[in-house]
């Protein structure tokens, strides 16, 4: 076990500078630099400020020295300032909003796996019935619906026609003024659409994957022999056949997490909650590259840290794991 | 390729799913001849007009013919998930391709550069490129392919892994046949029935991407129409005229759906086997 855990960790190391690497090189390689864009269409006049503001940005020297002065203060975990006028530390500005994507994506994976895991089983062990197409049917529909669409019909329904819940931000208007209890039935209620939203697709994915794991589980021999045994089907399905079927899904969950994350950019976007994605699609729009940069790096080296221990909680399960090593 | 045609044509929502994609198709083609107006006109008396027998689709806040917009922005999604999915599966069959036949260190590099594409988000690696690049409809498909071949690239490698032992490719080799040769010619076309699957369910998940970065006003461009910009702008008006958000978004999901049924239908013709690894897991296109 420990030298499988140290093996993947150093597989880690090297995608941790990977990914500072993409992250500059993404920004710093594309046409256009931020000064330019910042100062925009200046007479010519403006020359002057435009370079004062490279060399102040430090946008004129060489990218590799330009890559290697990030990497310091990376290290040091000092992501720079963001560009908007308010030029607040753009760690500070992740720190505020991780929290909240993290908690919708958290919450949103338990509802996934609390649906996925009986509608997966159901639908395996009852191949073909009507239950396992209706979910079919609704998987496709799931793979098919644009989140952001999904979003505006429930946005028309239920907060414009039937105005039963709020559409934009995490808070009322009048929060300061509602008691501790209805403060948070408030927060909740903000959160009841996107999360609907954003459980909708994955759920599709994660059903389906779990009745196909399940459906290959129960054609296994130990399954026959169980049954031989004379055991209910329902231990056989419920205690034999779930908990290999399982096993897969805790290296899925690690890997759809970027998924996750970057699903949340549109659903954060259209609900206007304060979190990492709508920070990302803002900084999109005003060509922050310290927020851009320093986003990429936290949201991808979490995704890593997170694939990280989904493997080591998947080697420590089944242990065949760590004897075999190329399985994906 | 009769057994093939065979099975698929049992597979009536394959066939369904197939139809639907061809008329989509040829709409696309056809959109500058059959759209009844100018999509881009704007008209002042007609300012979001519900829909009616002249607007079947409405108009929006600029008094244009919504199902005009539609069928031209039908064009743009056809031709960003053809591109796009174009783009993905070269770099990814090339990459695939190497690591598997080569194996060892060539294999190492590029497989630690799959795990690497695929630890960021693919809409935050997408957004922070769009940020500085002129958006148009090329830059657009540019993107969307280069940070969606990873999936095809593990495909391809695991083929070549697995064939390469067999006793074609040994015997090609054995003749003296370059390796180029031998992966071109050999190994490649035997490897291709689960590419052609990814890719036919790539174009669904670009078309998905593309509609969601310009929905977020970070795609194509207005005044070119698309869906997912008709959909942002319809999002200002959502009180008011809710057939500029309904239409395009029905347009969305029955492109989608169909690409994605045809897909699978295609890969369970092709190679039951296949319906047993998957192909698809958990891949939304983000």
């Amino acid at each position: 076990m420990f030298a499988y855990a140290l093996r993947r960790l150093l597989l880690t190391l090297p995608l941790l500078v990977g990914i500072t690497f993409v992250s500059f090189a993404v920004i710093h390689l594309a046409p256009g630099d931020p000064v330019e864009m910042q100062t925009g269409d200046m007479p010519a006049e403006a020359k002057r400020a435009y370079e004062q503001l490279r060399k102040e940005f430090g946008l004129d020297q060489p990218l590799p020295v330009q890559y290697w002065n990030w990497l310091n203060r990376l290290i040091r975990l000092d992501l720079g300032r963001s560009f908007a006028p308010h030029g607040r530390p753009v760690l500070t500005m992740i720190g505020e909003r991780l929290p909240i994507t993290l908690l919708l994506n958290i919450v949103e994976m338990l509802i996934i796996v609390a649906l996925a895991v009986p509608i997966g089983v159901l639908s395996a062990t009852r191949q073909y019935s009507t239950f396992d197409k209706v979910t079919t049917v609704f998987v496709f529909l799931g793979f098919a619906t644009p989140d952001f669409w999904l979003a505006l019909l429930l946005m028309i329904l239920f907060g414009i026609q039937l105005g039963w819940l709020p559409i934009s931000g995490l808070r009322s208007m009048n929060w300061e003024y509602m008691s501790f209890w209805q403060q948070q039935w408030d927060f909740l209620s903000h959160l009841v659409l996107p999360i609907l939203v954003a459980t909708f697709g994955g759920l599709a994915g994660f059903s389906r994957y779990m009745r196909q794991s399940m459906l290959e589980v129960i054609r296994q021999d130990y399954i026959q022999s169980a049954r031989a045994k004379g055991l209910a089907e329902r231990v056989v399905v419920g205690k034999h056949a779930l908990r290999n079927a399982l096993l897969p899904i805790v290296t899925i969950l690690g890997l759809s997490l970027p998924g996750l994350i970057g699903g949340s950019v549109i659903v954060e976007w259209i609900f206007a909650i304060p979190g990492m994605g709508q920070l990302m699609v803002q900084a999109a729009f005003e060509r922050d590259y310290p927020v851009l940069m320093g986003n990429l790096v936290i949201v991808s080296t979490l995704t890593l840290l997170a694939n990280l221990a989904a493997d080591l909680a998947y080697s420590l399960v089944d242990p065949r794991i760590r004897v075999s090593r190329r399985r994906r | 390729m009769g057994s093939f045609w065979r099975a698929f044509r049992r597979n009536k929502l394959a066939m369904i799913g197939g139809i639907v994609v061809a008329c989509l198709a040829l709409l696309a083609v056809l959109a500058p001849t059959i759209s009844p107006w100018d999509p881009n006109r704007p008209d002042v008396r007609k300012i979001l007009d519900p829909p009616s027998s002249r607007h079947p689709f409405g108009t929006d806040q600029l008094g244009r013919d919504v199902l005009s917009r539609m069928l031209h922005g039908s064009q743009v999604s056809l031709a960003v998930g053809f591109v796009s999915v174009g783009i993905a599966a070269t770099i990814g069959i090339l990459l695939g391709a190497a690591a598997g036949y080569h194996g060892g260190p060539v294999d190492a590099m590029i497989m630690r550069l799959v795990d690497l594409m695929l630890v960021f988000p693919r809409f935050f690696l997408l957004l922070a490129v769009l940020a500085f690049l002129k958006p148009s409809i090329w830059t657009i498909m540019a993107v969307i392919g280069l940070t969606g071949w990873m999936g095809v690239a593990r495909l391809v490698r695991a083929e070549f892994l697995a064939l390469k032992e067999r006793e074609f490719v040994m015997w090609s080799q054995s003749t003296g046949a370059s390796a180029f040769r031998i992966i071109w010619r050999h190994i490649l076309p035997n490897a291709m029935a689960p590419v052609l699957v990814a890719m036919t369910l790539g174009i669904p998940a670009a078309i998905l991407t593309e509609s969601g970065l310009s929905f977020l006003g970070l795609g194509v461009q207005p005044p070119r129409a698309t869906w997912g910009n008709i959909l942002n702008e319809g999002k200002d008006a959502i009180e008011l005229a809710w057939w500029l958000s309904v239409y395009p978004g029905v347009a969305i999901l029955v492109t989608v759906l169909s690409y994605n049924l045809l897909g699978e239908g295609i890969r369970d013709a092709l190679d039951p086997r296949l319906r047993q690894s998957g192909g698809r897991v958990v891949s939304r296109g983000r």
